[in-house]
């Protein structure tokens, strides 16, 4: 779909540019909407409820308007290059300030690079935003191989590792020597290996997500502990099932998510109801137009295969949430609407070197998405001390 | 879909058609027109769900050659019947045999099968001394579709789990006069058959599966090589064959949409078990003809029945999980094992479940669908199973 050269080393800029007939087969899919009966229950407790469907489904065919979305993102420095023989897509935002620090800014699934569009001048720009020059970042943000404009891996083996090492590979290209690494969700992982690698130049990551449980449950946990397993717990018994398909069926379920905008809609959907700080709808997190830039760049791209692919890719080298000790500097930042709260105590035991431990007190998964400016507060405090000035 | 009125105060059986109008059907032939698919698997095989190559081919015979007006014909040859039960308009066939001392079974499906997975044993168990049974050996077949399936309808309640189920199939036994009945079951079908063993009502005489459910609570140390080989299939079941299961069983209104929304869609998620369950050489082909699994398939998308079948996922785990764990049963019971079943039960625990084993058969081919495979050897077996129990 995108032409990038394969010569190594060229970055060339892009531009997003949806064509208009793919825009009017989303709306005609979405007039022919095929309903199921309405749940049983009157909650979420069996999935997205047909009203709360039907409403989004509504919005997107009637007010939703992509080429504002379009507009708004062809306004930033987009760029493909080639990386290990895929095309990756990518953010790139240089501060003003010279002295800024690099950071590269991993989302996950179902997320994208939309999650941190907001904390972009936060963080390249903060003393427009009552922040200082000192905590200037230079800002990077791919597009996980598989997701948004990035290309479709052909083959396997592209697990977080090897993406670990091709965006290694984008910021030596980008020509940053001392550069930091943020994630949640699949980001997460991705940072943690890039912890672990500890490749040249890199100084230090921040997790929103964090692999800290211990390899043994302990016998007599904190409080703290013992929320963070009741939250473990929980997931893995009920809000497990997408990662047990996407894990070992992907192309199943890749299917419906390619074939149908409202099975790929309301799969997204449930998480932003599931996994975020919210009253009860995901609207009170997450605006509706977010949401549906969110799942409209899944359904043009046609990537809800090749993101599933990923959770398959994972599986087969292994997945825990006990994850690996590092010893770079780590910084932290806990949201209560994570889908489970690490304790301070596991994340000392994995992280030799925690130079920040935050609580917060709103927010959830979709750190970034749900509260920009306190994501980009926690990224100015967390690298302070890495700084060279 | 023809539904006749179903009065829920006078409970009357009212014979029902299968006419599906002609809208839905052009409605799919379009749907299936426009499939916007994904890239293929990474994988040369099946180890990401059903490669792209097959479900194309899948589509492009449902799209040019399939013919639904043939099979709702042929069914329409068999009595179809419509009747309230707890509440819920619930779907059967009944077909009687002209031999009067015949044996009432009652079959029960599962997911993703239908009453379609036993039309062919329908004449061979009614009828056997056509296709050179003997009449002693003849059954009355009744197969009701489970609520949320085929012409039966949607619950629009919590509450209809198996337990429900089973006794809305006691009270249809009686509704259909039968004083003494067998019941069979595989799937949901097994599930729902064990605990009609355990209510034991007076008319059951005895129940036979194709998968039995007798996990005991506590694995024990040491196993034999067929017990072993049970539990690590039950391990592979659940580290990689369940992801469906547990969506199903936590948010089955997510899928659900998919399911109702596109063909493709719900077509490959039951394909998949297609090929996973059925006795193949690598192809679900080699175990099933296109024409029958597009019968199913195309069942469950006529009846926009995607949510509520997996709906009873999501019962069930309200009232004990989806698990191979089973009750201890005293009424006799015969069991088939197939090669090719998710897992095959070892006759040592079936042994510790059922206090009165009156049949046990390991076949050498067949799998999880084993009517739907193999009708011959699985009349077979019921006939032989229920031999003992006849009362002359």
């Amino acid at each position: 779909m995108y032409q990038t050269s394969a010569a190594s080393n060229v970055i060339e800029p892009f531009y997003i540019n949806i064509p208009q007939s793919a825009l009017d087969d989303l709306k005609h899919r979405l007039e022919w909407t095929r309903w199921p009966e309405r749940e049983t229950v009157s909650n979420w407790k069996q999935g997205v409820p047909l009203a709360k469907a039907q409403a989004l489904i509504n919005y997107w065919r009637l007010h939703y308007d992509w080429r504002r979305f379009e507009n708004r993102i062809n306004k930033l420095s987009n760029f493909r290059t080639t990386i290990d023989g895929i095309g990756i897509h990518f953010i790139h935002v240089k501060s003003k300030h010279a002295n800024a620090l690099p950071i590269l800014l991993t989302h996950g699934w179902p997320g994208s690079f939309i999650e941190f569009l907001r904390i972009i001048p936060l963080l390249t720009d903060p003393t427009v935003y009552g922040g200082k020059a000192e905590d200037a970042f230079h800002v990077v943000i791919p597009s996980l191989p598989g997701y948004g404009f990035s290309d479709k891996p052909t083959e396997t083996e592209w697990n977080t590792v090897r993406i670990a090492k091709t965006w290694v590979v984008l910021m030596e290209r980008l020509g940053y020597n001392n550069w930091v690494a943020q994630g949640g969700d699949w980001g997460a992982d991705v940072a943690t290996i890039l912890g672990y690698m500890r490749p040249q130049g890199l100084l230090g990551i921040h997790l929103n997500l964090q692999f800290v449980f211990p390899e043994k449950e302990p016998d007599n946990p904190s409080h703290d502990e013992q929320r963070a397993i009741e939250g473990a717990n929980y997931y893995l018994s009920d809000g497990w099932g997408f990662f047990q398909e996407q894990g070992t069926r992907p192309q199943t379920i890749g299917y419906g998510l390619c074939d149908s905008p409202v099975a790929l809609a309301t799969w997204i959907y449930e998480k932003f109801h599931e996994w975020t700080d919210n009253k009860g709808d995901p609207e009170d997190a997450l605006g509706i137009d977010d949401m549906l830039d969110n799942i409209t760049l899944y359904w043009l791209t046609n990537t809800g295969a090749s993101s599933a692919r990923l959770f398959w890719e994972r599986r087969a080298i292994g997945i825990s949430l006990s994850g690996p000790e590092l010893d770079l500097p780590v910084a932290v930042s806990v949201f209560p609407y994570e889908v489970f709260r690490a304790p301070k105590s596991w994340a000392q035991q994995k992280y030799s070197n925690l130079i920040y431990w935050n609580e917060l007190e709103k927010g959830g998964h979709f750190a970034a998405f749900e509260q920009p400016e306190l994501f980009a507060k926690e990224l100015r405090a967390a690298f302070r001390a890495l700084r060279n000035t | 879909m023809s539904t006749s009125e179903t009065q829920a105060t006078s409970n009357p059986i009212e014979p029902f058609h299968v006419n599906i109008p002609q809208s839905a059907l052009d409605d799919l032939k379009l749907r299936l027109d426009l499939v916007r698919w994904p890239e293929r698997e990474t994988v040369t095989d099946w180890s990401q769900g059903v490669p792209l190559a097959k479900a194309r081919a899948l589509i492009d015979y449902w799209r040019t050659k399939y013919d639904w007006r043939r099979f709702e014909s042929e069914i329409n040859k068999l009595p179809h019947f419509r009747t309230t039960i707890d509440g819920l308009g619930i779907h059967f066939i009944h077909v009687k045999s002209k031999h009067e001392n015949a044996l009432p079974l009652l079959l029960t499906h599962g997911w993703p099968g239908s009453f379609i997975e036993f039309i062919r044993t329908i004449p061979l168990l009614t009828d056997p001394t056509a296709f050179g049974g003997k009449a002693e050996d003849a059954f009355h077949v009744v197969i009701p579709s489970l609520p949320g399936y085929a012409f039966s309808d949607k619950p629009t309640e919590t509450g209809w789990n198996i337990e429900r189920i089973a006794k809305a199939w006691i009270v249809l036994m009686e509704r259909l006069d039968y004083k003494h009945w067998v019941a069979q079951g595989g799937d949901w079908g097994a599930v729902i058959t064990t605990i009609l063993g355990q209510i034991h009502p007076p008319g059951l005489l005895a129940i036979h599966l194709n998968l039995p459910i007798v996990f005991p609570e506590k694995i024990p140390e040491t196993l034999s090589h067929d017990e072993q080989r049970a539990v690590d299939a039950a391990n592979k079941f659940s580290t990689d064959g369940s992801g469906y299961s547990q969506e199903h069983s936590t948010r089955p209104q997510t899928i659900g949409y998919a399911l109702c929304d596109s063909p493709v869609a719900l077509a490959m998620w039951i394909y998949e078990k297609f090929y996973e369950w059925t006795d193949n050489n690598g192809n679900p082909e080699d175990a099933l003809e296109h024409d029958e699994m597009l019968d199913n398939i195309t069942l469950y998308w006529m009846t926009n029945t995607g949510a509520s079948s997996v709906r009873l996922y999501w019962e069930r785990r309200r009232t004990g999980g989806v698990r191979f764990l089973g009750p201890k049963l005293d009424l006799p019971v015969a069991a088939s094992i197939f090669p090719r079943e998710i897992y095959r039960a070892p006759k040592s625990w079936a042994e510790q479940k059922y206090s009165n084993l009156i049949y046990w058969k390991e076949h050498e081919k067949g799998g999880h669908f084993a009517a739907f495979q193999h009708p011959e050897l699985f009349t077979d077996d019921l006939r032989a199973a229920f031999r003992t129990i006849r009362r002359t």
